[in-house]
């Protein structure tokens, strides 16, 4: 049942056992201007408190901005360079005789490219050589020209713990025994559909997966789609145009921000999982209409995920059902990262809250994160999800779902909900969430500064400044351990972080040993930085970072 | 963390210099450019402290011994 205050949200959180991290948080929060995660009062701020965004020391920031500014000095001096012709130029370049055009090639994300991801690019796009699972195999590649060109050596770099695929529940496997449905429906159907859902693509499969992620979900229908990234960009569209209203969250993913801008509604963006402001918005919207004429919006669409992949944090569910129906609005919940990864069933943020599926009008989600599968849904109620089997542009355009992928999701979700007759699927669940909470608790006691909820998987540990960040991608590598780091333009130019995803195949060796390396490197590059107050005695280290970094 | 010797310490301390200030990303020679800068700078700032600070301090402690401590001599005097 869905809460609709917030006293009543509170104790259901509480009731739930959803963990409150409330070591001394109080003076972390000093600059509330700054601080774009903060909330207005007490129950808001205590539960924002229990999702830890803690701010760095002011040192952290002084020398992300000296380093970032070096290094734009020694851009523009080379960007002289390659125009004085004193070296030269390995990436595009205007022709000749088009010198006098508009430049295509001067703006600042070309220069940003050009001279600082182009130094440090070989910790990105590794080529990976075997599945995704929780060990893989990397190709070696070396670099003689300062990472211009990369060329292989022809070994490979084997059993790398994988801590960057969304391997959250482990079926990113190869096991014989488990894959052998899908090695049956490949002989069956084909590999490829050749057509899309409304022409002669609608296989009996794509029924059959429908229905049970209908029954998954706890919902009246559902429809899938081929791809992740088109079921938001491509049904958005269908579900609202112009003179609709969409409130979006500050931090969307793309597909999202893609889909809404192709729609032609109106969008603002609200702050970060702030419902104070969502709230007034929500009142301005009804109150003031659309902009010019005044009329009322056709629909007010609010759009929120259901874990928010580079911060590691989880939407508040039940507040805003409450605002949703308080301000009669729309809810699309995409739950790309959260299906099967949070809940004690898996069953994503609804279970996770307990609330009522019901309530929210759009589920969206990915097969692509916890099913080891391609793809997307959408599910609600049957009215919705009829009309989008007429109106999506996928649907109508978009090739379909092909067949072993439909039957890898289908066996995933038999598995998850235990159809298949075992209890593997709950196993995993049960590993994951466990996994989740023993890796996020250790970090925090090393003194790593982690953002997020206390019960998703993604683990964003934060680096702050651009040499860090390399050096940390390389030593890991060192170490047998593969990260994924992530910097400006993802993410905002003063909070570089690396992103673990902690999976369900993960076990507690790996996970230890991935522990005591991040220890090892941790303080080989100072890169403790949390203040808070820690349950063990190492409170003296971070005092020895202070000393050296300032 | 557990350094054998003083070297490594040291080598430890340049790199978290390069790590901070940025230069670890940098080519070789673009290195040698900054530390070379930095180190003329620095270079000029303690060479102008060592050439005026112990002028600046005597001024500065004169001026101070007139105000205070130059008082009772002259009533001293009269």
């Amino acid at each position: 049942m869905a809460r609709s205050t917030n006293g009543d949200s509170l104790k259901q959180l509480n009731h739930n056992g959803l963990k409150w991290d409330d070591s001394g948080k109080n003076g972390y929060h000093k600059k509330p201007a700054e601080q774009k995660h903060g909330a207005g009062n007490g129950v808001a701020s205590r539960q924002n408190k229990q999702e830890s965004f803690e701010q760095a020391p002011m040192y952290v920031a002084v020398c992300t901005y000296m380093g970032f500014g070096i290094v734009t000095l020694f851009g523009y001096f080379r960007d002289f360079l390659r125009a004085v012709g004193l070296e030269k130029c390995n990436l595009a370049q205007e022709r000749e005789e088009q010198k006098d055009f508009v430049p295509l090639y001067q703006d600042f994300e070309n220069f940003y490219t050009r001279n600082l991801y182009m130094r440090v690019r070989d910790n990105w796009n590794r080529p990976i050589c075997s599945l995704p699972g929780p060990v893989f195999d990397l190709m070696e590649r070396v670099s003689d020209d300062y990472n211009w060109t990369f060329r292989f050596t022809g070994r490979t770099i084997p059993n790398v713990i994988n801590m960057g695929s969304y391997n959250y529940l482990g079926f990113a496997e190869n096991n014989a025994d488990f894959l052998k449905t899908v090695a049956d429906k490949v002989q069956q159907y084909g590999a490829g559909v050749c057509s899309t859902r409304q022409e002669i693509g609608n296989l009996s499969i794509h029924e059959e997966l429908e229905q049970l992620v209908a029954n998954f979900l706890g919902v009246e229908s559902a429809m899938t789609f081929g791809m992740g990234f088109a079921t938001n960009s491509m049904n958005i569209p269908a579900l609202v145009g112009k003179g609709c209203l969409i409130l979006s969250d500050e931090l969307n993913h793309t597909s999202l921000i893609l889909g809404a801008r192709l729609s032609g509604a109106t969008i603002r963006v609200f702050k970060h999982n702030n419902m104070h402001s969502l709230e007034k918005m929500l009142k301005e919207a009804i109150c003031c209409g659309q902009p010019r004429t005044h009329r009322a919006w056709r629909k007010i669409l609010i759009m929120v995920e259901g874990i928010y992949s580079m911060e590691g944090s989880v939407v508040r569910l039940p507040e805003v059902i409450a605002l949703k129906k308080k301000y009669k609005a729309h809810l699309y919940l995409d739950e790309a990262h959260s299906i099967g990864a949070v809940g004690a069933t898996g069953r994503g943020v609804t279970e996770l809250f307990n609330v009522n599926p019901a309530d929210v009008d759009v589920m969206m989600g990915t097969f692509t994160k916890s099913f080891g599968a391609s793809g997307g849904y959408i599910a609600g109620k049957k009215e919705l999800v009829d009309y989008l089997r007429c109106h999506s542009h996928s649907a109508v355009y978009a090739s379909a779902m092909s067949p072993p992928v439909t039957e890898q999701i289908i066996r995933a979700i038999k598995c998850i909900m235990g159809k298949d007759g075992t209890t593997e699927g709950i196993r995993r669940i049960r590993q994951l969430a466990e996994n989740t909470r023993y890796f996020r608790a250790r970090l925090k006691e090393m003194g790593f500064i982690i953002y997020g909820n206390d019960d998703s998987p993604v683990v964003p540990v934060l680096l702050y400044m651009p040499g860090k960040v390399v050096a940390f991608a390389r030593e890991m590598l060192q170490r047998k351990i593969g990260v994924v780091v992530v910097g400006f333009p993802a993410t905002p130019i003063t909070e570089a972080r690396a992103r673990f995803c902690v999976s369900a195949a993960h076990t507690r060796a790996m996970l230890n040993q991935v522990l005591h390396h991040l220890n090892e490197v941790g303080d080989l590059l100072c890169l403790k930085f949390s203040r808070r107050k820690r349950p063990s005695s190492c409170s003296l280290s971070e005092e020895t970072d202070v000393g050296l970094d300032s | 963390m557990n350094f054998k010797n003083f070297r490594e310490y040291l080598s430890w301390l340049y790199f978290q210099y390069l790590l901070i200030t940025g230069i670890y990303v940098l080519e070789p020679w673009e290195k040698s450019i900054f530390n070379s800068v930095l180190f003329s700078a620095i270079a000029m700032v303690v060479y102008t402290s060592y050439v005026f600070i112990p002028i600046h301090m005597r001024l500065a402690l004169e001026f101070f011994h007139e105000i205070f401590g130059g008082q009772p001599e002259s009533t001293m005097t009269l």
